[in-house]
């Protein structure tokens, strides 16, 4: 479901804010990305980059939630917020 | 069933004849400081046998009764495969708690929701405590308990469990729910049609295979979300037509050990198993 300007979670900076528009990833990882709050229409907020740049910290939905680099490339964003 | 080594040693050997009351909740929600306020000193720690997963259990007393409490692992979710999730699950599936406590952080609703409405697929014996209300306040949130206990179907207390808030007030749901004084109409989560038909058929195919009471919705969903353990079971020998449910009534509460599960690949007949949980263990996963 890639909508025109979407882009992989993971390229995100850190300090950069925008919404779910989609999922690519599946079977069990899609449902624990989507229990994780991972959910079309969901603000996500980039807090911090592991010194080793993985894995990365989220804010979604009043948690901070980390992320390895192949899980948030599974999950397609947009900018405007 | 990772569950059963705690069942001998844990809270079900320990609780004598009281009812279990499970605690679940999402990481963070305030659980083990309800936990803490109502079991005091009683409690145990350990590991959860097989699993380097932590877990608490201990003894409230409340109006002259005895409840065991067991604090769950914190999680988003029942269903995404993390060992805790499976500890969580599989003791709300199969230990069969008399009442359960769904620990809610009022100040993200949104989220904490995901896994009430996954609770209430497993069972409908629920009280949400809507707990950090002091601190939703604090963030202009307002939230009516009453709408929100309508649209679930199960009674919602609010709470403030760091000053002992509501904590009273949770205990009487609780014993309400144990003592079948208060029985609850959960509002079921209706999937679309094709969804529905293909839960509806695989219910129907686990009716055979599991011991009466078992939550077969919930495992039907859990097969459609590629669970390993429900599809072994489903793939396994189907019981003759026009036999019994294999296992005949539910166990008793307060009965020494979990039903049996869905792992009838490993040990095909309910009703032996439950009589035998050291062969039960050595052939678990
Ligand atoms: N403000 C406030 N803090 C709370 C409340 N309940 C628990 N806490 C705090 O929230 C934090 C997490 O609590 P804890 O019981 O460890 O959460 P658990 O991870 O769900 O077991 C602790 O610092 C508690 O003191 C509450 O009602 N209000
Ligand atoms: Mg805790």
């Amino acid at each position: 479901m890639p909508s025109p300007g979407s882009v992989p979670l993971h390229l995100l900076p850190p300090g950069a804010a925008a919404k779910v528009v989609g999922m690519e990833a599946g079977g069990p990882k899609r449902r624990r990305l989507l229990d994780l709050g991972f959910v079309p229409g969901a603000v996500v907020e980039v807090v911090r980059r592991s010194p080793f740049g993985d894995p990365t910290a989220y804010a979604i939905k009043g948690s901070v939630i980390a992320l390895r680099r192949e899980d948030a490339a599974g999950i397609l964003v947009r900018g405007d917020v | 069933m990772a569950s059963d080594g705690l069942f001998r040693t844990g809270p079900r050997a320990a609780s004598g004849s009281h009812p279990v009351v499970a605690l679940a909740g999402n990481p963070n929600t305030g659980k083990s400081t309800v936990f803490n306020a109502l079991t005091g000193l009683a409690q145990h720690t350990g590991n959860w046998p097989g699993k380097t997963v932590r877990t608490a259990w201990g003894t409230a007393r409340h109006r002259g009764r005895l409840y065991t409490l067991v604090d769950l692992p914190g999680t988003y979710s029942l269903l995404a495969g993390s060992a805790e999730e499976e500890v969580a699950s599989d003791f709300l599936c199969h230990g069969r708690p008399d009442a359960t406590v769904v620990v809610a952080d009022a100040t993200a609703l949104e989220r904490n929701l995901n896994l009430v409405l996954q609770v209430l697929e497993v069972t409908g014996k629920v009280v949400v405590l809507l707990n950090l209300i002091d601190e939703a306040r604090r963030k202009g949130y307002d939230i009516d308990v009453g709408v929100l206990a309508e649209g679930l179907g199960v009674p919602v207390v609010p709470a403030v469990a760091r000053d002992g808030r509501g904590l009273p007030e949770l205990m009487d749901t609780v014993a309400a729910l144990c003592d079948g004084s208060l029985v609850t109409h959960p509002r079921p989560v209706v999937y679309p049609p094709d969804v529905e038909e293909s839960l509806r058929r695989l219910e129907a195919r686990l009716a055979g295979r599991l011991p009466r009471g078992a939550p077969l919705r919930w495992l039907a969903v859990r097969a459609l979300c590629g669970d390993a353990r429900v599809l072994r079971l489903l793939a396994g020998p189907a019981p003759p037509p026009g036999s019994p449910a294999p296992a005949g009534p539910a166990p008793p509460p307060g009965s020494p050990l979990p039903s049996p599960g869905f792992s009838p690949v490993v040990r095909p007949r309910p009703a032996v198993s439950r009589t035998s949980p050291e062969t039960k263990r050595s052939a678990g996963p």
